[in-house]
């Protein structure tokens, strides 16, 4: 978009309406919907404008009334919670991307997860079990090595309040070695990466809801179900239903 | 109600704004009586750069903090050349972040009753005899001791407060970097709102009974500079 575009579009607001498909998106799908919304706009006639956060806070807004058309979530569970408590358009909920865990250091070697056995790094960073879906994953992964409480209670667990400040931890280099999305370090050639089996953790399955029945945002549905929207979705490092 | 992670971030934030408190006086006075006594040119640069934790976003502070404290950052690698740790998720990282982030509410008011105290009694002071040294702890101090309470009480309240930086460099370890603004930020977004009620109930008591306690004793002190 160019400076006057914005300009023009500060300046008269009406100008811009009734085109702006407004999307809430959980912040792991944020480099993916940057192509996604490239692709759509070059397509449609719509425009989309995008709000990134963890999913529990798009959620706390949605349910007081900010105002998003459609709610791309990194869980089944918000999107579900939000039909039931009719805030979003009842029957809309749908699947669009499946989550991938994997483990990441820029430094170290990591050899089928044997490293967080290891002394060698200070501090794991993982997304908030408690908040984020891909950090219920690495809680479960951690559990099932029997590393959970022994890291725990020497205080090596760093939490990020979501799967994008996780990331932030470990690039950053403060942390040494953390859980992330694929789709986070695809772009990075995941070098250093190692994927976790799917069966060490329960799916993580993306859904996405309609909270509106803007036509610009069920073009955009059908575009994530599209074809070309699944080969995005795949391309940014997720499984696809 | 209050379950044990709630308890500890009790006492982080305590121990953390006690703390800060403390370096922010050690620290905080002599530049504020420097700059209030210095005809430096060039005083108004140190001046605004005090001043800017006041408009910088929290959050800016705190992402580069971290990158500044991380073992690629200039703090964080001198550290580890040195043999140190790293400072970030630790509580002696957020008493760094602290400090920088609340210096402005202890430098400035003490800054400006310093100023306000003058040369008179100073001078008169020199004249009977009093050492520098004697004359800032016999003159200026008492003369200054509303100020004192404001500065502590802005600092101390003002870590207690804060959210955006240690969000940043905190990584949200119970009993040790989890304080109270992360832990109601947790239950809120994990929809737990009765424990978010009830911390926030108890911090929304503390605060306010220490700032009664000051306007209070500032009442008191009135007459005196502040």
């Amino acid at each position: 978009m160019t400076f006057y575009s914005i300009l023009l579009m500060l300046i008269f607001p009406f100008l811009a309406c009734g085109e702006t498909v407004r999307v809430a998106v959980a912040s792991n799908f944020a480099s993916t919907m940057e192509k996604i919304k490239e692709a759509f706009e070059a397509l449609s006639s719509h425009e989309l404008a995008m709000s990134y956060g963890s999913t529990g806070k798009l959620y706390a807004q949605i349910r007081n009334g900010a105002p998003y058309d459609l709610f791309l979530a990194a869980d089944v569970e918000r999107p579900m919670r939000l039909e039931r408590e009719e805030r979003a358009v009842s029957g809309s909920r749908f699947t669009y991307a499946f989550g991938r865990l994997v483990l990441w250091s820029p430094t170290l070697a990591i050899e089928e997860g044997a490293v967080l056995k290891s002394a060698d790094f200070r501090f794991l960073a993982l997304a908030n079990p408690k908040l984020a879906p891909y950090g219920e994953a690495a809680r479960a992964v951690l559990l099932k090595l029997a590393l959970w409480d022994s890291l725990m209670s020497e205080k090596r667990i760093v939490v990020g309040e979501n799967i994008g400040q996780t990331f932030q931890f470990v690039k950053s280099g403060n942390a040494q070695i953390g859980f992330v999305a694929r789709s986070q370090i695809i772009d990075l050639g995941l070098k250093g990466a190692w994927e976790v089996p799917p069966d060490w953790y329960d799916p993580i399955e993306q859904q996405g809801v309609l909270l509106s029945d803007s036509p610009g945002a069920k073009a955009l549905c059908r575009f994530l179900a599209s074809e070309q929207g699944l080969a995005l979705i795949s391309k940014g490092g997720y499984r696809v239903p | 109600m209050l379950n044990h992670a709630d308890m500890m971030a009790w006492v982080v934030t305590l121990k953390l704004a006690l703390v800060t408190t403390l370096i922010l006086l050690v620290l905080g006075t002599p530049i504020a009586w420097w700059l209030s006594r210095t005809h430096w040119r060039y005083k108004f640069v140190l001046e605004a750069l005090i001043a800017l934790p006041l408009v910088l976003p929290p959050t800016v502070l705190g992402f580069y903090l971290l990158l500044t404290l991380g073992p690629n950052g200039p703090i964080g690698g001198a550290l580890q050349w040195f043999g140190g740790d790293s400072l970030a998720f630790t509580f002696s990282g957020l008493v760094v972040g602290s400090v920088l982030y609340s210096f402005p509410f202890v430098v400035q008011p003490l800054q400006n009753a310093f100023t306000a105290v003058g040369l008179r009694p100073l001078e008169a002071a020199a004249t009977l005899g009093a050492s520098r040294w004697d004359q800032f702890w016999s003159i200026v101090v008492p003369m200054t001791r509303p100020a004192f309470l404001t500065a502590m009480v802005l600092g101390f309240a003002h870590t207690v407060g804060e959210f955006g930086v240690v969000l940043m460099i905190g990584g949200n370890i119970p009993g040790e970097t989890q304080v109270l603004s992360i832990a109601i930020y947790e239950h809120v977004e994990g929809l737990e709102y009765e424990n978010a009620h009830w911390l926030a109930g108890g911090l929304l008591l503390l605060s306010f009974s220490v700032l009664s306690i000051v306007y209070c004793l500032n009442r008191r002190f009135r007459g005196v500079w502040i």
